[in-house]
């Protein structure tokens, strides 16, 4: 085969970035989703990535049930360990500073990675992709069917999540018990169930992140941290909270990795993310999409 | 009364029985503990980080002691194998050594099993002048050999690893070759002898790309690749993203530059993990892990294919060529002891001038300038073929 032209070569790294970008992306809506509600950073997001594509393979590689059901099930499980966590450590320390509850999350990520690595063991685990045919090739690059995935879910999700919390009742209700909690309250909002809807709706975009990612990259039970920490950076340099900042903030991560990787060293890649990140926060410390006015009445 | 006259029964039955023992003892002692035992002491990391190496490696440990022990021990004298576990701790590993050195006393001590724990302990095994031969790869364990005098490995090393990819590239008249790398401490140490011996092969490195050990895609790497004049790819690196290699290779559509794999690729997990992406995929790996497909007429067939069947049908789990280390290391020990006795001296000096030792990682040929006793020669290339690896031509 011919040598790639560097057309099909920018194009193909762009394909990758955005794929990678969009996990990124799905894990910094995770962020903002908890962030929202409670104020609270949860560590433990990239564990429920982890979670998401290994119960994936347990239900669908194991078990051998069709994808839709495996789908449905996983994000079942893994909604209800996000609920059981907010149930039984954060919300017995509701009187706990926001650190100490941040603190708490980051023992639930240990625990739930000791935890799949008792249960699945230390090796990594692959997936079928969804849809099994040969990658298309545009302009010479190289675009997998299952990156389609990653990028269609990925957008599909955004559009839910800002419908559900721009035009429903229960969606304006959570961003309201964040804004100010007491007048939410006594505007009869149930508080104390946002907050723990807040996990269960963070655990589930979560495990989708996982199961779509997965056929790409293999999971395995320690996964979750480092995912965590490039979604935490996306949703950082997307201005903490703010949903559509979050999604092109991921997409910029992941574009400067591939690109970083593609055309200068591979050695600088994670560097050059990190890098966009801090210039970012030391020009505008609220992020690229967030406003200064909501981060000073934010305690965190 | 009543209380004093139990008493005096007690007194009377306890020496008694006193006397049965003795006489036991002294009628039994002839046979059972004929010659004193023979000590062979051990560390290996069985739970840890590094449990993969050390569980295989103490199970092959056990069995060859046992079957010693049932042939009769070494030389009449019973095998007292003293196992300690380091929990893949350099510190704990150290605190074992002086153990076994000073409380156990033991002649020679075969591990640790990672590179770290090992470096940990060279320095104690170099003190105290006792023979050590761990299971790690770094050749560090054993260079400069000046200052390694009582240290010997049986791992073979990423110098080998590297010219045997050399020695088949130059055999299918590749010269421009791509290298990618995981940016820990085993790609590095791969990359490192890869860029050294390339110049001495006649090869030109066209492409030098570094990933971190947890990447999730390799596309942009390979697609950098793509884009150079690379006749082949070698791909250094263990985890899951030797697999992204193989799987970013093969859906990039890079059939026609052949994908070298490192000798971490050898578990057959990483050919189930790449399903059909793996056909052709090349690396080079000990004998251990081939042993079915040898040659019957291979001096190695025999001694693998014992240890194949007997670990298979005793722990019902593949053989690894982790424990593989061990049989070699074991074996080391067991020959000295059999030839010069409990000496430390004298087993340092044996295992020194030791050649045509065939174990399961090669045929060991022992030097004062060597202390691995093994070569590129000891490597096969293999490529996997119908989902299994077939040795390449």
């Amino acid at each position: 085969m011919d040598q790639i032209t560097l057309t099909g070569q920018i194009v193909q790294y762009a394909i990758t970035g955005l794929t990678v970008g969009s996990i990124y992306a799905l894990v910094a809506i995770g962020f903002n989703i908890i962030y929202n509600v409670t104020e609270i950073i949860n560590f433990a997001q990239g564990e429920f990535v982890m979670l998401g594509g290994l119960f994936m393979v347990f239900f669908s590689t194991v078990l051998g049930l069709p994808i839709l059901p495996a789908f449905g099930l996983t994000i079942g499980v893994v909604v209800a360990i996000g609920i059981m966590m907010e149930r039984f450590a954060i919300f017995p320390a509701k009187d706990a500073s926001v650190l100490t509850t941040i603190i708490i999350t980051i023992a639930c990520s240990i625990l739930l990675k000791g935890a799949a690595m008792y249960g699945w063991g230390k090796d990594p685990f692959a997936l079928p992709p969804f849809t099994d045919c040969k990658p298309f090739l545009v302009l010479g690059a190289a675009l997998f069917p299952q990156s389609m995935w990653v990028f269609g879910t990925t957008l599909v999700v955004v559009f839910v999540l800002t419908l559900f919390f721009k035009r429903t009742r229960f969606g304006r209700a959570m961003i309201a018990s964040s804004d100010n909690p007491e007048a939410a309250q006594l505007m009869g909002i149930d508080v104390k169930t946002m907050v723990m809807v807040s996990f269960g709706l963070s655990a589930a975009i979560g495990a989708i992140a996982g199961i779509v990612i997965t056929p790409i990259s293999l999971m395995e039970y320690d996964r979750g941290a480092l995912l965590g920490l490039k979604g935490f950076g996306a949703a950082v340099l997307g201005g903490l909270g703010h949903f559509p900042g979050a999604v092109i903030a991921g997409f910029v991560v992941g574009l400067m990795e591939s690109f970083c990787a593609g055309l200068l060293s591979s050695g600088y890649k994670d560097a050059a993310a990190l890098l966009v990140l801090l210039l970012a926060l030391f020009l505008r410390p609220s992020g690229l999409f967030g406003s200064k006015e909501v981060l000073r009445m934010k305690r965190f | 009364m009543c209380k004093q006259r139990s008493f005096v029964v007690w007194a009377m039955g306890f020496a008694l029985w006193m006397v049965v023992a003795g006489l036991l003892g002294v009628f039994a002692a002839p046979d059972a503990q004929a010659k004193e035992p023979y000590k062979i002491g051990a560390i290996f990391s069985v739970t840890g980080g590094a449990s993969f190496l050390g569980e295989p490696e103490k199970k092959t440990a056990e069995m060859i002691a046992e079957w010693v022990n049932a042939e009769g021990g070494i030389n009449g004298h019973p095998l007292e194998l003293i196992i300690y576990d380091d929990e893949t701790d350099p510190t704990k590993c150290n605190v074992a050594m002086k153990k076994l050195i000073s409380q156990d006393q033991v002649p020679v001590i075969i591990g640790p099993s990672t590179s770290g724990t090992s470096m940990a302990v060279v320095g104690v095994a170099e003190k105290d002048q006792v023979p050590l031969i761990p299971c790690a790869a770094a050749k560090k364990t054993v260079l400069p050999v000046e200052e390694r005098h009582w240290v010997f490995k049986v791992a073979g090393s990423d110098i080998h690893v590297s010219q045997r990819i050399f020695d088949h590239m130059k055999s299918k008249g590749i010269s421009k070759v791509a290298v990618m790398t995981a940016s820990d401490a085993f790609g590095a140490s791969g990359r490192e002898e890869l860029l050294a011996f390339a110049p001495q092969y006649g090869i030109e490195i066209v492409a030098d790309e570094r990933y971190g050990p947890k990447d999730t895609d390799l596309t942009a790497q390979l697609t950098k690749i793509k884009g150079t004049a690379a006749q082949a790819v070698v791909n250094w690196s263990i985890g899951p993203t030797q697999v992204l290699a193989v799987k970013n290779w093969r859906a990039l559509g890079m059939d026609n530059l052949p994908l070298y794999q490192s000798h971490g690729f050898g578990s057959r997990k990483n050919i189930e993990l790449c399903g059909k992406d793996a056909e052709g995929v090349l690396c080079p790996l000990a004998r251990v892990n081939i042993g079915r497909l040898l040659a019957d007429d291979h001096a190695q067939k025999k001694v693998i294919m014992k240890y194949t069947e007997a670990y298979e049908k005793k722990y019902n789990e593949p053989i690894s060529s982790f424990g593989g280390h061990a049989w070699d290391a074991m074996y080391i020990a067991v020959k000295a002891l059999e030839t010069v006795g409990p000496d430390r001296t004298k087993i340092r000096g044996f295992v020194e001038n030791l050649t045509g030792f065939v174990g399961q990682h090669g045929v060991f040929k022992f030097s004062a300038v060597d202390h691995n006793g093994l070569s590129k020669d000891d490597l096969e290339m293999v490529v996997v073929k119908n989902g299994d690896w077939a040795i390449a031509r």
